[in-house]
């Protein structure tokens, strides 16, 4: 232990010993020292080169929303970091896990305007959880631990590490062992008893409850007791976007989401609930509507690990500050009176009848397969087709892209299990969909992994796809609902622009023949006739597979809450 | 909009400011004033931050949100010990010479500097005082000035000190 190192093998090292191997990135001058040390420590610590250092952020991304745990990403000073900044925002915005590793200029030349220099701790501040600036070797070790620490714990979120070249090559004696010193950083894991106890008396005093959950549950890893929970007392769930798969949607209690493209029934029965419990959902406008008109009739419990979530979008009666899994935990040690719980059930079970009568009445699900004319393929064909196949061929992950077709995926595919639907959520960012898999396909080479995509946003990142090759990844498939439009601003231009189609109509390469160039299989999909067929190819093929459903171009997706409304206003058509 | 005072500990930090003043700007809250110096427990640094706002709460949760804050105590209501000093230049000319040196008294003011057409004088004291100072001063032409901004402390034995914390963290 006691023999000299260098800056970039103490940076290996550090990264091992905090459970960290596999890294997306790009090599360059600044951060050269790192990829020269990484070539000894190969094989406890994957290097997975990328095309883009958005590619590598992403894919860091999917990595981390897919296993929990921390995604690492590699940029070179200057454009190798600011790329890297559209995947911090992302990971920021979405509480993903994440450590960007960044090579910076020698110190000695350091604010000087050097070659490749950018102050990329300055422009991530406020995309970041917290940021470094490392220009002495003896902080690396140490810095590496705090910085996945904060990255891993509490409010997860991305953390940046900008080292300069100069610590990267001095050498010395490492030492790992400092302790974690974090007088400041303190998360409140435990939700207090006495709100908690408030929390369920409230709940048992409700005749109309609704329990929503969101991303807490998902990164705490708390579905199994969130369902005892439910089932326990029998309360409707809802999942918000990021919840998908927190609960199974087959499940008698499951209402499925919310929001502006949620459906009918789900935001009814927000709006007539008079009680509501969050957990782990931060009240995003896009599940709220209109903030003001939001659940008017329900007192609400707020649970949420970052106590600056609690009031700020939603005024709540009992906020609840702790992890969603240890606060659930604490629910289900609760022993309430016999007499009220029977009760509560008497009325939840009417409750949910009355919610399952709106569903019927406003079903939505596939509904258009009953539609006479077949001749054109909807993206609902598509999805109804995916919705087969998925559930018969074992384990899968899917991820999305931003647009349309990400809604219909929420809505119209089943989700059962946990980190199975992974997508660009609080800041929508197009592309995200082809490198995130990549990063997902990684973390889970038994799994079959799905990207879906739009024309649009496949094109901005659609070159990771050589990667994929390059790394020899079998079990990745691609899907893109191609509608030859920006389709969600298209949709947003018919309904509120008088179908002014500005800037939107999109023309593409030949996606098959593009992936073909990347030495994957393409397939052409045309016609509704055509499309198990395909689907059952790309499963037959032991390797990559891009289908390109070439779908209706002019389809919306409903049920729809136009912006700033209530979302008790839901456009069906 | 309601006026706060706001008594922050942080770590001693490069950045640190800078991360506060940043979160300041990108979430629309105004600053009135802000001050920060070492305290007595090393690697701690003190922010007396006087802020506009209706929903002060959520500026404490914000500022939470950063690793190196310690501590964030709103002492608004609670009796303080309020300072700020200002060094003002006067144009000065004979006539005036004696009334200032007469309204320095009063103030308890200092002058330091004196030259043929200036003076420098300094003060101290709570915000209002300083305020009323400098009106009373005004007419007599001021060429430069500048107010630190305020500083609080809590009167009588409760606190604001950095050590416990800093202890708690490092068993
Ligand atoms: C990087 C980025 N640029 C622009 C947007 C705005 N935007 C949101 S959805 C959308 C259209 C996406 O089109 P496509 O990928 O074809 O998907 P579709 O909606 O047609 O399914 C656009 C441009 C965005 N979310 N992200
Ligand atoms: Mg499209």
């Amino acid at each position: 232990m006691s023999e000299k190192r260098t800056g970039a093998q103490i940076l290996c090292e550090a990264l091992i010993q905090n459970g960290v191997d596999t890294m997306f990135g790009i090599p360059g001058g600044a951060i050269m020292p790192f990829y020269h040390a990484m070539w000894e420590y190969r094989t406890d610590l994957r290097h997975i080169l990328c095309r883009h250092e958005q590619g590598a952020g992403h894919a860091a991304e999917g990595y981390a929303r897919s296993t929990g745990r921390i995604g690492v990403c590699i940029g070179t000073s200057g454009p190798g970091t600011t790329n890297l900044v559209t995947p911090i925002a992302d990971a920021w915005m979405d509480s993903t896990p994440m450590l960007a590793i960044c090579g910076q200029v020698s110190s000695a030349v350091l604010g000087k305007d050097a070659f490749q220099e950018t102050d990329i701790t300055g422009i991530t501040m406020p995309i970041t959880k917290h940021n470094y600036l490392v220009k002495n070797i003896n902080d690396i070790a140490y810095v590496v631990k705090e910085a996945i620490h904060i990255a891993t714990t509490g409010r997860r979120g991305p953390v940046l590490v900008d080292i300069t070249k100069d610590a990267l090559q001095a050498t010395a004696v490492p030492d790992y062992s400092k302790k974690i010193f974090l007088p400041g950083y303190r998360p409140t894991v435990t939700g207090s008893k006495k709100q908690i106890k408030a929390a369920l008396s409230l709940m048992l005093k409700s005749k109309k409850p609704i329990l929503m959950i969101g991303n807490g549950v998902m990164m705490s890893e708390a579905s199994a007791e969130v369902r005892v929970f439910a089932e326990r007392y029998k309360i409707p769930v809802i999942t918000t976007l990021h919840g998908l798969g927190a609960f199974p949607e087959d499940h008698e209690l499951s209402l499925g989401m919310p929001g502006m493209h949620g459906w009918v029934h789900a935001n009814r029965a927000i709006q007539e609930a008079d009680f509501l419990m969050n957990i782990g959902g931060r009240f995003d406008d896009r599940v709220t509507g209109k903030a003001s008109t939001f659940a008017p009739n329900a007192r609400i419990v707020h649970v949420d690990i970052d106590p600056s979530e609690i009031g700020k979008n939603i005024e709540v009666e009992i906020p609840i500050v702790g992890d969603a899994r240890i606060v659930t935990l604490s629910m289900l040690e609760e022993e309430p009176e016999e007499k009220l719980v029977a009760e509560f059930h008497k009325n939840a079970a009417e409750w949910l009848t009355y919610v399952r009568e709106l569903q019927t009445k406003h079903q939505h699900k596939q509904q258009y397969l009953n539609r006479p004319d077949t001749s054109t393929m909807l993206p609902h064909d598509v999805f109804a087709a995916l919705t087969k196949q998925l559930n018969t061929r074992g384990n899968y992950r899917v991820v999305t892209d931003v647009g349309q077709h990400q809604m219909w995926a929420a809505q119209l595919l089943d989700w059962y299990k946990p980190r199975t639907h992974i997508t660009s959520g609080g800041a929508g960012t197009m592309g995200f969909a082809v490198p995130a898999a990549m990063g997902v396909a990684v973390a889970h080479p038994e799994d079959t992994v799905w990207a879906i995509a739009g024309d649009g946003g496949f094109q901005m990142t659609n070159q990771e796809m050589i990667v994929i090759i390059q790394e020899n990844i079998k079990n990745m498939k691609i899907a893109i609902i191609n509608n030859g439009f920006l389709g969600m601003v298209r949709q947003w231009q018919e309904l509120f622009e008088g179908k002014r189609y500005s800037g939107t109509p999109l023309t593409s390469p030949d996606f098959q023949k593009l992936a073909e160039a990347y030495g994957w299989t393409g397939i052409t999909v045309e016609s509704v006739d055509q499309i198990d067929a395909a689907i059952e190819r790309a499963y037959a093929i032991d390797g990559p597979v891009l289908i390109d459903f070439r779908v209706e171009r002019e389809v919306n997706v409903f049920p729809m809450v136009p912006q700033n409304k209530s979302i008790g206003e839901m456009i069906t058509e | 909009m309601k006026i706060h005072t706001l008594v922050v500990l942080v770590q001693d930090h490069p950045g640190v400011l800078n991360r506060a003043v940043s979160m300041f700007r990108r979430r629309g809250y105004n600053i009135a004033s802000l001050v920060v110096g070492h305290t007595e427990t090393p690697g701690v640094s003190r922010m007396t931050i006087v802020v506009e706002s209706d929903n002060v709460e959520q500026v404490v949760k914000q500022l939470y949100r950063l690793v190196e804050v310690l501590k964030i105590s709103d002492v608004t209501e609670d009796p303080v010990v309020d300072r700020e000093m200002v060094l003002v230049k006067l144009h000065v000319t004979g006539q005036h010479r004696a009334e200032i040196v007469a309204l320095t008294e009063v103030f308890t003011a200092k002058i330091v500097d004196v030259a043929t057409n200036t003076m420098v004088i300094e003060m101290t004291g709570g915000p209002a005082k300083v305020d009323n100072f400098i009106d009373v001063i005004r007419p007599f032409g001021i060429k430069e000035m500048m107010r630190t901004g305020r500083i609080t402390m809590v009167r009588g034995a409760k606190g604001h000190s950095g050590a416990e914390l800093i202890d708690q963290a490092a068993e």
